[in-house]
């Protein structure tokens, strides 16, 4: 069958089973984009604002479905707007294809008309790329995206198309649905070594993270933690992946882990981290951090072992297979000691967070509370980058794998929006967007994508007229020099602006209206924004000091 | 800090090298010299580069090496178990004063003058890269003019290719460190 260079890439992406994709149009995806009109009753197309959000959404229905997301974009500015997105998916390990036209083969090299080398410039922040020469290339050449893209360690590749390409007619022959490659299993010597710290470890902390939830462990990992009796702590990109209320789950570690996950790694005698790669934000001081533990490291990527902390037995490979080959592995164990340690860890957490509560404020935690009144177990939760992302991170009570869709690792400001439409798309559930005055400024465009396209987002801002961790920092660390943070003098009324999108919105400026009016906002079947004041001074805690350790862990205000 | 030398085999395609060298500027590795040329196989290259760094360098630069997509093959060129050489081509002040000593180093450290002007003499020096450091040393008080150098190329001794079968490298030295640390420790 003879096809044209665009109508091969929409038949390739209909064979990846892909059912959306992102994008937007321009000169050198025209070929494209006339393709995507014709298969328009095969492959739904989202049209954004802007390129950026458009790969944040192809990376929210990831994050969301497990399915590797899809964004086109036209060449030069087009194809640089989605760098931003395309590293935040390359820190989080997020499988992305995306797709860019550039100038004709003829035309390249020669700085025309938006010309850019976007293969050049995304080097650094895709796992790898193409620039596809010439149409008998390209089936081939997208198949391997994919591959590439979901096998062994996930993450974004990019191909870039020139025009010519895309206009050029060949025999077309499908390859199929691209297969995620086997991955190479962990050493039984190695794995017998693990078996035996664990066996002779009294604390043992089991510590999961991103690559968690690209392995699918959760349901293993609680009947490791059951078979030699250890608590589960978790990073920020290892939530959802335990249920909450699991009474083993610990939370969040880290710069502002919940209390009693970072005590008690802190106490323990033995880490078992299935798929962390020990950030800075997770580890603080590395020289100070879990020093009285022995660790052992899973990962997919072997390069991750000893990294950014030595560890004593790192293991590379199928973390799946070696989890559930580990549960066989172990001795059955009882900890009584260990036990009650973290009970008495938990009684203390209790405590600071009724010393932190104020029921007559409207407070982070009373809005999550409310807002968590009408979310299943199966909700997306998306966040955008800041203060209430870490909220959010602390307070919400996640459920279900794949439920948290946040920017971990590059901490990307303005994610949320674009992510939280994707994750709608994807899960086809009203999807929650927790996003502060802050981030939302960033991404408020695509208000006119989620008017276009009526998935149910629920936009919740935290207005606090601040960049409020930026503030936080300088309250804490900068003697109160609220340098370019101040945000209150804006006059921005997201209320307003979302009706001029065509979306309702609702203040929220007392915690006594807050029930009643998200109440209201919630009968909304479709798109709809609320605006919550929240006092500029909140904040995150526990903290724990940039370059900090344990030892300086800040639980309470009046430590400060 | 230690050199030492990595050899890969790369798919021999444009943009290729980008690709390994913007993984040491990535990471802030620091490539002393770097070599890429043909190979048996024309589908390959061969780059060998030769890096300043402790051991944690070491092993990130093998590991994140074997994660490019376009890399096949990569290991380290054990000292011990390798052969490796390094060519340069060195011009010189030509003197009279002088000529008869350069001669002499040219003559001991078996290399050989092939260019020769009544002001200037090119020597090219072949072996391991501290033999051609030793030289330098050596002439450095004649005056050097200008020079080049290849950097290294490396081969494995006896029956060990860079295809050999690599699975298992990392498992080992693993736990090996596992070991290692338990007996400093005591346990």
């Amino acid at each position: 069958m003879k096809k044209s260079g665009a109508e091969i890439i929409v038949e390739t992406l209909l064979e990846q089973g892909v059912d959306t994709v992102f994008g937007y149009p321009g000169g050198q995806v025209i070929d494209l984009y006339d393709a995507l009109y014709e298969y328009s009753d095969r492959l739904n197309h989202v049209l954004t604002s802007h390129e950026q959000h458009a790969c944040h959404a192809a990376d929210g229905y990831f994050r969301a479905t497990g399915k590797t997301g899809v964004v086109i974009a036209t060449s030069g500015p087009g194809a640089t707007n989605l760098v931003t997105g395309i590293a935040t998916a390359y820190l989080d390990s997020v499988p992305l294809v995306a797709i860019t036209g550039n100038v004709s083969t003829s035309l390249i090299g020669r700085d025309s008309f938006q010309e850019v080398d976007i293969t050049g410039v995304t080097l650094p922040v895709t796992k790898h790329n193409f620039f596809v020469h010439s149409v008998e290339d390209l089936a081939t050449t997208l198949h391997k995206a994919f591959e590439i893209a979901k096998s062994g360690r996930p993450g974004p590749v990019l191909v870039d198309v020139p025009k010519d390409v895309q206009q050029a007619v060949i025999e077309y022959k499908p390859l199929g649905r691209a297969r995620k490659l086997p991955e190479k299993t962990v050493n039984g010597f190695q794995m017998k070594e693990a078996a035996r710290m664990i066996n002779a470890a009294n604390r043992p902390f089991i510590y999961i993270g991103g690559g968690s939830l690209g392995a699918d462990v959760s349901q293993q990992v609680m009947e490791l933690a059951e078979k030699i009796d250890a608590p589960i702590g978790s990073t920020l990109m290892g939530l959802s992946a335990i249920p909450t209320d699991y009474p083993r789950f610990l939370g969040m570690q880290g710069m502002h882990g919940h209390y009693a996950s970072s005590m008690a790694q802190n106490e323990c005698d033995l880490i078992i981290s299935i798929g962390c790669r020990f950030s800075d934000r997770a580890t603080g001081n590395v020289k100070k951090y879990a020093k009285q533990a022995k660790i052992i490291q899973f990962d997919i990527d072997a390069a991750e072992l000893n990294k950014n902390i030595s560890v004593h037995l790192g293991l590379a490979g199928d973390i799946h297979d070696a989890v559930c080959r580990l549960i066989n592995e172990v001795e059955q164990k009882e900890h009584p000691e260990w036990h009650a340690r973290i009970a008495q860890l938990k009684l203390e957490e209790q405590f600071q967070q009724d010393q932190l509560l104020d029921p007559h404020k409207l407070t982070p935690q009373a809005l999550i509370n409310e807002i968590t009144k009408y979310t299943d177990a199966s909700t997306p939760i998306a966040t955008d980058v800041g203060q209430h992302q870490m909220w959010v991170a602390q307070y919400y009570p996640f459920q279900k794998p794949r439920t948290f869709i946040s920017s971990g690792g590059l901490g990307t400001m303005g994610f949320g929006l674009g992510a939280a439409i994707g994750a709608a798309f994807g899960s086809k559930k009203r999807t929650i967007l927790f996003t502060g005055d802050g981030s939302f400024g960033m991404n408020l465009g695509e208000l006119a994508t989620l008017y276009k396209t009526q998935v149910p987002v629920v936009i919740v801002v935290f207005n606090n007229g601040t960049l409020g961790m930026v503030r936080q920092w300088q309250t804490l660390f900068y003697n109160q020099h609220y340098s370019n943070t101040d945000l209150s003098d804006r006059k921005s009324d997201f209320v307003k602006i979302a009706n001029a999108f065509g979306i309702p919105g609702f203040h929220v400026d007392t915690l006594e209206e807050l029930p009643e009016t998200v109440a209201k906002a919630m009968a909304k079947s479709g798109p709809v924004l609320i605006d919550v004041k929240i006092d500029p001074d909140e904040f995150v805690l526990p903290m724990l000091p940039p370059g900090g350790s344990m030892d300086d862990i800040i639980t309470m205000r009046e430590e400060i | 800090m230690e050199r030492f030398e990595i050899a890969c085999l790369v798919d021999n395609s444009a943009g290729v090298l980008t690709r390994v060298t913007s993984m040491f500027t990535r990471r802030d590795f620091n490539i002393n010299s770097l070599t890429v040329g043909a190979t048996e196989d024309p589908r390959y290259s061969r780059i060998t580069i030769s890096v300043n760094g402790d051991e944690k360098i070491r092993s990130q630069c093998v590991k994140q090496l074997r994660k490019l997509y376009n890399v096949k093959h990569v290991k380290e060129m054990v000292v011990n178990d390798r052969v490796s050489r390094e060519l340069a081509l060195i011009k010189l002040k030509n003197t009279p004063e002088t000529r008869q000593d350069i001669v002499s180093a040219v003559d001991i450290f078996r290399s050989k003058i092939i260019d020769y002007s009544p002001n200037t003499l090119c020597v090219e020096i072949t072996g391991e890269s501290s033999k051609i450091d030793a030289f330098l040393t050596v002439v450095a008080p004649y005056g050097i003019l200008e020079m080049s150098r290849t950097g290294v190329v490396a081969l494995q001794r006896g029956c060990h290719y860079l295809t050999d079968a690599e699975q298992d490298d990392f498992a080992l030295m693993e736990l090996n460190r596992a070991a290692r640390i338990d007996q400093l420790e005591g346990n």
